[in-house]
């Protein structure tokens, strides 16, 4: 019994009603308030994955402890792999609400943005640390509800019209999802992702089980935007306030679409390789189609939120390479290391993806425009917002030092030991035509010109935005430390071995 | 196995509807549908033929009883889908008075 477990969601709850109840009676009280509990938040996840990491542990929900094998109530687990996501999503969450306080000054109803946060925080940490599959499904529509609001939040035409492509395209996964989790109860009789492996032996409906993966990965696959199911991603993602974007494509579309992939399809179904090369198919095609999506695009966001469609498709490609080698049932030290690379990349791309959504949020306070045609010359007047930019640009497009190089790096080199030499060249390709893109958007956001239609007035923006950003491109340095092979072991390590080994993932929730 | 052709027809008919409509307020409906569809899926899965309700009855131990999980579910995601229905309405209003039409052929700024 791990007494933080509940916490994660409950602090973040309770924080959005207080930010509604007190905000209205104290003026700019939630503006402050959200940063503090995000922050805590934050610490207490980096607490934990300097302890829960090696040691994993179960929370059970009203104390109904498993009895003789066979779990009687809800479970939280907190493994490597959960508390990876808590620290991406407490910390972005931090960043964001920190700089938010000056940037949500052109909006009214400010409180209603902070509890709307609040809740689509709790409703992310519940995800990621619940061990059953109906409590994923509520969770997650707390988060993406929450995330349907704070698109529309600029209630103008754009703003309504990404919320409601996002609306019916979110709740036709929540169908899907929904009817998944049906159909695996109707089999099981049980919710519980541990005691559904169990039901797994030797001689199951197999079949039955290929049309239940297929359902849950459409269903997930439309949330995380891999790319068939990509529709809503660039408009959402483009039309969000700028903290919100960095929110969706830094943690969001991972924490709803990535993790619940990768969590249900290493520990709740067996691995078979039809489905595996499916899973790395949709990687590949979302890495290649994303980018060249994206090298059109002249408004800022819509290129990033491209980006992260081709990013993302990174992190499953190299995961789907994993689950191929795993199903084949060879070479085991390079599918652990081609999970850990994927793995890696998630991390990496919060960081810099959530930096560079920030960046974009400080060209517009600043300009009032998101087209890169009409910028130019910022690079003298908004020093801080150019250099932390040119760090993220090169970040993700993997120039070293910089983390993406290294998570990118490994999963080439994964990709080559695998013998999968078309899929590791498709990565270079898409590397370069990404360094490409940024090259773009470096020029005519902050170099290609020096006359006067933009100098005017231009000057840095407020404080927590700078701070933010910086802190933000302090990660991107210091998440490159994770590819040295003592601070992996420490993290990366246990994250992998929990998802390539179901028993152990059994013995952690059921009991021995 | 009739009641669960005709769920999936019901599915399909929200689908249909989804793909199909050009009012904003008839996809809201056929999302509705469709929901509901998966709904009545999950009732269907605890339903046993000539089930009582699971109060445990020591004198008689052959009787069948449904099961009550599936149910306690269905009623948390309509919970759930009451608040996407909510939220999807109060959007299509704002469009409404934004563009003056529920028509989705006239609502396009965003493409690319």
């Amino acid at each position: 019994m791990n007494p933080l477990i509940p916490l994660f969601v409950a602090i973040p709850l309770s924080g959005a009603f207080i930010d509604m109840i007190l905000g209205r009676f104290i003026k700019g009280f939630s503006r402050y308030f959200t940063p503090v509990i995000i922050l805590a938040l934050a610490s207490m996840s980096i607490y934990s994955a300097a302890t829960a990491g090696t040691n994993p542990s179960v929370y059970y929900v009203g104390g109904w402890e498993p009895v003789k094998g066979i779990p009687v109530g809800i479970c939280m687990v907190m493994d490597g792999f959960s508390v990876l996501m808590l620290c991406i999503i407490n910390i972005v969450g931090f960043l964001s609400a920190f700089y938010s306080i000056s940037y949500i000054k052109r909006f009214t109803s400010d409180n209603f943005y902070y509890a709307l946060f609040c809740l689509m925080t709790a409703g992310m940490n519940g995800v990621v640390l619940s061990g059953d599959l109906f409590n994923i499904f509520v969770f997650l529509e707390i988060s993406v509800i929450s995330a349907y609001a704070l698109v529309a939040f600029g209630v103008e035409k754009n703003e309504l019209e990404a919320s409601f492509k996002y609306q019916v395209l979110g709740s036709l996964a929540s169908f899907f999802i929904l009817a998944g989790i049906a159909l695996i109860y109707w089999k099981t009789k049980t919710l519980n992702i541990a005691d559904i492996r169990e039901t797994l032996k030797p001689g199951y409906d197999r079949p039955f089980y290929i049309f239940v993966e297929l359902l849950i990965l459409s269903g997930f696959g439309i949330k995380a935007a891999i790319i068939p199911f990509h529709a809503w991603l660039p408009d959402a993602h483009s039309s969000a306030p700028s903290p919100i974007s960095a929110m969706l494509s830094g943690v969001l579309i991972k924490a709803a679409g990535i993790y619940l992939i990768i969590r249900l399809f290493f520990n709740l179904f067996e691995i078979n390789e039809s489905v595996a090369v499916l899973i790395t198919t949709l990687g590949a095609l979302s890495m290649v189609i994303g980018v060249f999506l994206a090298i059109g695009q002249w408004d800022i966001k819509r290129l990033l939120a491209y980006h992260s469609i081709s990013q993302m498709g990174y992190v499953v490609l190299s995961v789907g390479m994993g689950m191929i080698l795993i199903s084949r049932g060879v070479r085991h030290e390079i599918a652990m290391l081609a999970i850990a690379g994927g793995l890696y990349h998630l991390v990496n791309h919060a960081a810099f993806k959530g930096l560079l959504f920030l960046n974009a949020g400080a060209i517009e306070y600043t300009l009032g425009t998101r087209d890169l045609k009409e910028m130019g010359g910022l690079g003298k007047s908004m020093p801080a917002t150019s250099a932390t930019s040119f760090i993220a640009s090169m970040s993700i497009s993997g120039i070293p030092p910089f983390n993406g190089f290294f998570s990118k790096i490994i999963i080439i080199i994964a990709a080559v030991m695998a013998r999968f030499y078309f899929l590791a060249f498709l990565a270079i390709l898409v590397s370069i035509i990404t360094l490409a893109s940024f090259l773009k958007f470096q020029r005519y956001a902050f170099y290609n010109r020096e006359d006067a239609k933009v100098e005017k007035g231009i000057k840095e923006v407020p404080f927590p935005m700078v701070f933010s950003m910086v802190i933000m491109s302090l990660l991107c340095i210091i998440l490159s430390l994770l590819a040295f092979p003592g601070i992996r072991d420490a993290i990366l390590t246990p994250a992998t071995d929990i998802l390539t080994d179901p028993a152990k993932y059994k013995d952690l929730v059921i009991g021995i | 196995m009739t009641a669960y052709i005709l769920c999936f027809i019901l599915f399909l008919v929200g689908l249909y509807g989804v793909i199909t409509r050009r009012n904003l307020v008839k996809i809201a409906i056929s999302l509705s549908v469709m929901e509901l569809s998966t709904f009545l899926l999950f009732a269907l899965i605890g339903y046993a033929d000539g089930g009582v309700a699971p109060i445990v009855d020591p004198s008689n131990p052959a009787k069948v009883y449904v099961d009550p999980m599936p149910q306690a579910l269905v009623l948390t995601a309509i919970v759930i889908g009451l608040a996407t229905t909510a939220m999807l309405m109060a959007t299509i209003i704002r469009l409404y008075r934004k563009y003056g039409t529920f028509d989705i052929r006239e609502i396009k700024n965003l493409k690319g």
